[in-house]
C-alpha cells in the first residue's frame, strides 16, 4: 500500500521528465476529422463568445462563430480577400457613389425556411440602432443617411434613415459621403441580418441578452446552423439545409473551443483535440519552425503595434522629442529577437496591403536622434525628464518595453521607466491622458486604409494622445469627397507624411498571426483573419 | 447546540452583508467599466448601454435596487455575457467545479492521511522522509507546473489521455489528480503533526498495554484525534476545492467556477464579482460552522457554548 502510494506521484513526475526531453510528440490531429465519414473541423477560438447576437457582440471569436450562422449582403470569397455575393447577388452604385442598391437572391432562407428579404435587413438595421439597445457597434452603420442622428435619438422616424426596401428583393442603401469601402465594412456582422419574428418572440427587439441566441431557438440564414453551445467548452454548429449555396459548403460540421490559455491550445494540437489553433505561443514559434514547419503557419495581419506618446506633457510636446525617440528605436531587431513571429519593422502606420501601400517612411538613424534631441535642449539625454512606458500586463508587452527602454539608454542617453497596469486600468488611463508613453495595438476592422487614418482626428474616441493637425483634418474631408480610389489613395499617404513628421505615434511592428493547422486543411482567411466558412476544406 | 448555530448564523448573515456592500462598492471604484474597450465606443452609445443597464443611475440607488433582487435571489445578468443571468452561470459552472473538488479532495485525503499517517508510525525512518519530502514538494510546486508537466508526459507522449476538456470520465483523470496533488501535501504534514501528539499520549500507551494490534491502535484511537488539525484545515480548503481553480482550470479548459472569479474581476462584470464572491463568503461561512461541530464530536475537550 504504502509503496504504490509514493510510487504513483514519483512515477508520474519521473516519467513527464524523462519523455519531456526525450522524443518528439507528433502533432497528428485528424483521427477525428472524418469519423462517421463526416468532415468534422475542430478549431480554437479563443476566449468564450459573449453572446451570438451579431448586434450585441463586440469581439473576434464572436466573429468567427456568427460567420458561419449569419451571412451578409456580400461575404469573402474563395481566396480571402475577395468580395462575391452573399444574401445580394449583385449590386449597383449609383454615379456620386452615394446610393447603392442591392439584388437579394430569390433562394436566400433562413433557418426556419422564410425567405431573407430586403425589409428582414431594413428592420435589422434599425434594431441595432435603437438607442435603448445600446449596441456597442451601432457606429458601425453611422455611414447611412440618419443613423447616426437615429442612434442618438435625435431623429426617431427610421423611415428617414438612408435603408429602404424597394420591394422583397431590392434593398437601397444612402450614404452620408462616399464610402468607396463600404462592401468591406458589409463584411462585418454589425451589418448582418437578424430573424426579427424569433428576436421578438423571446423577450422583444430591443433587450438584450434574451434566450433567442440559445441553440434551440436561433434562427440564422448562414451556410451552418447553431447545434450546441457549451459555454467554456465549445460551440458545435452543423451544415445548414436551407442554406442557398449549401453545394459548396463543404465541412459537415465545426466544433469552435473556447480556449483561451495559448498554451493549452498548443498542447490540445498536439495530442491531435485540434486541427488549427487560433493563437501560438512566442515560445513555441521557433520549435515550430524547426520541427513541423508543415504545421506552422504566420499570416500577415492588418494590423499594427505602435506606442502612443501623450502630446500635451513636455517635453512630449515638441514634436523634436518626439522624432528622436522614434528614430531611436531598433526595429529590426525587436522583430528578429523578441516578438519572433516574422512580423514586419513598421516604419510608417498603415500595414502594406493590395490597396494601399505607405511612401512615407521614418527615416533618419541615431545621429539624427541624438542632433534633434540636442536641439531640443536635452544634449545626451541630459536633463530628460524620468518619463514612463506604460503598458498592460503581458510577458511580450514587458520584454518588448525593455528593450526600447535600452535602446534609448544607449542611443539617446535618456532613463525612461517602465509601468504595467492591468487591462481595464491601462485603457483608463490612455483614455484621460494619464500616460506618458503608452504601449498600443491597433487591428483594422475592415481592409482600407482609411480605419487606420481615421484614429488620429482630433477628439476621435480612439487617438488618446492630445495631438491633432488642421491640414490632417482638412485632408480627411478631402478623402471622403475624392472622386476616385487614386486620388483618395494619394490623400492618405499625404495625411501619413504628416503623422510621419509629427510622430504623436511612434511606429513598432506590423502584426502578423502564428498559428499551427493541421497540413491536410485547406484554410483561406483574409488579413483580418475572417473566414468564409464554406470555402474550408480537408485535402483529400 | 441549536443556541450556538443560530447565534453562528446571524453573525454569518451580518458578516455576509458586509461582504456584500464592501464588494459593491468596491468594484465600482476600480478603474475601468464593464464597457471599456480598446476600440472606445461614442460617448452617445455608452449613455445607451449606461442606459440600459441601470448604470446611469445614482449609486445608491443601484446598491438599494441590487439588494432589493438579491433578496429575490436574482444575481442580476451578466454585463460581460449578456445572454445569460449570474444565476444561470453559477448553476451550469459550480456544479462542474464541485465534481472536480470531490475528485481531488478525495485523491488529497486518501494520499495526503495515508502518507501521513505512515510517517507519524514509521517516524524518522526513510518512510517518513521520503513522505516529508513528498509533502514539501508538493507545498512548493505550483499547480501550474505540474499541470503542464502531466499533460506532457501522460497526454502528449504516452497518449493516455486528451490535453484537456471536460468530456469524457477520462478527462476527469488528470485535472482531479493534479489538484488533488496540491492539497495532499499540506494534508499530510498535517496528519503526520497530529499523529505524533496523539502517539505519544496517555491513552495510546494504555490501549497499546491492553494488548491493542498496532493497526487497531492507530485506525481506532489515534487516529479520531490526529486528524483534528486536517478537519480545521478542511474547512476553507473544501470552500476553496469545490468553488474551483482558476489555474487548473485554465489549464484543463474546464467549465468551472474558478475561472469566473479572476475573469469577472477582470472584465468588470460587477454583477457576476458579487455572484461569486456572494457564492465563496457564504460556502466559508457554511463551511467553518461544520468544521466547529465535526471538532466538538471529535474532541472532547471542545464543547459548544
Amino acid at each position: 500500500m504504502l509503496r504504490s502510494l509514493l510510487l504513483l506521484p514519483t512515477l508520474f513526475v519521473a516519467l513527464s521528465l524523462v519523455s519531456g526531453c526525450g522524443k518528439k510528440g507528433e502533432p497528428v490531429a485528424g483521427d477525428n476529422a472524418t469519423a462517421q465519414g463526416k468532415k468534422i473541423f475542430h478549431v480554437g477560438n479563443g476566449t468564450e463568445p459573449q453572446d451570438l447576437d451579431p448586434q450585441i457582440v463586440t469581439g473576434v471569436p464572436e466573429h468567427h462563430v456568427i460567420t458561419s450562422l449569419f451571412e451578409g449582403l456580400v461575404s469573402e470569397g474563395p481566396s480571402g480577400s475577395d468580395t462575391v455575393g452573399g444574401v445580394a447577388e449583385r449590386w449597383d452604385i449609383s454615379e456620386d457613389g452615394l446610393t447603392y442598391t442591392f439584388h437579394l437572391r430569390a433562394n436566400a432562407k433562413w433557418s426556419n425556411g422564410d425567405p431573407v428579404t430586403a425589409t428582414d435587413f431594413v428592420r435589422s438595421f434599425q434594431r441595432i440602432l435603437t438607442p435603448s439597445l445600446g449596441a456597442e457597434y451601432a457606429s458601425k452603420l453611422h455611414h447611412m443617411v440618419g443613423a447616426e442622428e437615429f442612434n442618438k435619438g435625435e431623429l426617431t422616424d427610421f423611415s428617414k434613415v438612408g435603408a429602404k426596401a424597394l420591394n422583397d428583393r431590392t434593398l437601397e442603401l444612402r450614404l452620408k459621403s462616399r464610402t468607396p469601402f463600404l462592401l468591406e465594412l458589409l463584411k462585418h456582422y454589425s451589418w448582418f441580418p437578424v430573424h426579427l419574428p424569433t428576436i421578438e418572440k423571446h423577450g422583444g427587439a430591443t433587450r438584450k441578452g434574451t434566450a433567442w441566441t440559445r441553440p434551440e431557438n436561433l434562427v440564422g440564414n448562414g451556410a451552418f446552423i447553431l447545434r450546441d453551445w457549451r459555454p467554456n467548452q465549445k460551440i458545435i454548429v452543423t451544415r445548414s439545409p436551407s442554406y442557398w449555396d449549401r453545394e459548396t459548403v463543404k465541412l459537415d460540421e465545426i466544433h469552435f473551443y473556447a480556449v483561451e490559455s495559448m498554451d493549452t491550445e498548443e498542447r490540445m494540437f498536439r495530442t491531435g483535440q485540434l486541427h488549427k489553433t487560433n493563437e501560438l505561443p512566442v515560445a513555441k514559434v521557433d520549435a515550430y519552425k524547426r520541427d513541423f514547419p508543415e504545421s506552422y503557419r504566420q499570416d500577415p495581419y492588418y494590423g499594427i503595434y505602435f506606442y502612443r506618446l501623450n502630446v500635451t506633457k513636455p517635453p512630449l510636446n515638441d514634436k523634436r522629442v518626439r522624432r528622436a525617440l522614434a528614430l531611436a528605436i531598433d526595429r529590426e531587431s525587436i522583430v528578429r529577437n523578441v516578438t519572433r513571429g516574422g512580423q514586419q519593422p513598421a516604419y510608417s502606420f498603415v500595414p502594406p496591403a493590395e490597396r494601399y501601400t505607405s511612401k512615407t517612411r521614418l527615416v533618419g538613424g541615431i545621429e539624427e536622434a541624438k542632433r534633434l534631441l540636442a536641439e531640443a535642449g536635452f544634449p545626451e539625454g541630459r536633463g530628460f525628464p524620468k518619463l514612463e512606458i506604460l503598458y498592460n500586463t503581458s510577458e511580450n508587452h514587458r520584454a518588448i518595453a525593455e528593450s526600447i527602454q535600452q535602446m534609448w539608454r544607449r542611443n539617446l542617453g535618456v532613463d525612461i521607466g517602465l509601468l504595467n497596469q492591468e487591462w481595464k486600468v491601462y485603457l483608463d488611463s490612455q483614455d484621460v491622458l494619464g500616460y506618458d508613453i503608452c504601449r498600443a495595438g491597433w487591428i483594422a476592422d475592415y481592409t482600407d486604409p482609411n480605419t487606420f487614418i481615421d484614429l488620429w482626428v482630433k477628439d476621435g474616441g480612439n487617438n488618446d494622445t492630445g495631438w491633432s493637425s488642421p491640414a490632417y483634418e482638412r485632408l480627411l474631408r478631402e478623402s471622403f469627397a475624392a472622386p476616385d480610389e487614386p486620388t483618395r489613395m494619394e490623400i492618405y499617404h499625404k495625411m501619413e507624411a504628416i503623422l510621419m513628421d509629427e510622430v504623436p505615434i511612434i511606429p513598432i511592428y506590423f502584426y502578423t498571426r502564428p498559428y499551427a493547422i493541421h497540413p491536410k486543411v485547406r484554410w483561406v482567411a483574409n488579413v483580418l483573419d475572417n473566414r468564409n466558412w464554406k470555402f474550408v476544406d480537408f485535402l483529400p | 447546540m441549536l443556541r450556538f448555530i443560530t447565534s453562528r448564523f446571524l453573525q454569518s448573515l451580518l458578516a455576509l452583508f458586509l461582504v456584500i456592500s464592501a464588494t459593491f462598492f468596491m468594484v465600482r471604484f476600480v478603474p475601468g467599466g464593464p464597457f471599456t474597450a480598446e476600440k472606445a465606443v461614442t460617448p452617445e452609445i455608452l449613455r445607451n448601454l449606461e442606459a440600459h443597464y441601470g448604470l446611469d443611475k445614482p449609486l445608491w440607488r443601484q446598491y438599494l435596487d441590487y439588494l432589493g433582487s438579491l433578496a429575490r435571489g436574482d444575481l442580476g445578468p451578466s454585463f460581460k455575457y449578456p445572454n445569460r443571468t449570474v444565476n444561470e452561470i453559477i448553476a451550469d459552472k459550480l456544479p462542474v467545479s464541485a465534481e472536480l473538488g470531490a475528485l481531488s479532495l478525495g485523491v488529497a485525503l486518501i494520499l495526503g492521511i495515508g502518507l501521513g499517517t505512515v510517517a507519524a508510525i514509521r517516524r524518522n525512518t526513510w518512510v517518513d522522509y521520503t513522505a516529508s519530502t513528498f509533502g514539501m514538494a508538493g507545498i512548493s510546486i505550483p499547480t501550474f507546473v505540474t499541470g503542464p508537466l502531466l499533460v506532457l508526459g501522460a497526454a502528449i507522449h504516452l497518449g493516455w489521455f486528451n490535453a484537456s476538456g471536460w468530456y469524457t470520465p477520462m478527462d476527469r483523470v488528470l485535472p482531479a489528480f493534479v489538484l488533488g496533488l496540491a492539497y495532499a501535501a499540506p494534508i499530510s504534514r498535517l496528519t503526520r503533526g497530529g499523529m505524533l501528539e496523539i502517539l505519544s499520549q496517555d491513552f495510546i500507551r494504555t490501549a497499546r498495554a491492553k494488548g491493542a494490534s498496532e493497526f487497531r491502535v492507530v485506525t481506532r484511537h489515534a487516529l479520531k484525534g490526529g486528524l483534528l488539525p486536517v478537519v480545521s484545515y478542511l474547512g476553507p480548503a473544501v470552500a476553496g476545492i469545490l468553488t474551483g481553480s482558476f489555474v487548473i482550470e485554465t489549464i484543463f479548459q474546464i467549465p468551472g467556477i474558478g475561472r469566473e472569479f479572476v475573469n469577472s474581476a477582470f472584465n468588470r462584470d460587477y454583477t457576476l464579482v458579487l455572484g461569486t464572491v456572494i457564492l465563496y463568503a457564504g460556502l466559508i461561512m457554511a463551511l467553518n460552522l461544520v468544521v466547529d461541530i465535526v471538532q466538538a464530536w471529535m474532541n472532547p475537550k471542545v464543547r459548544l457554548e
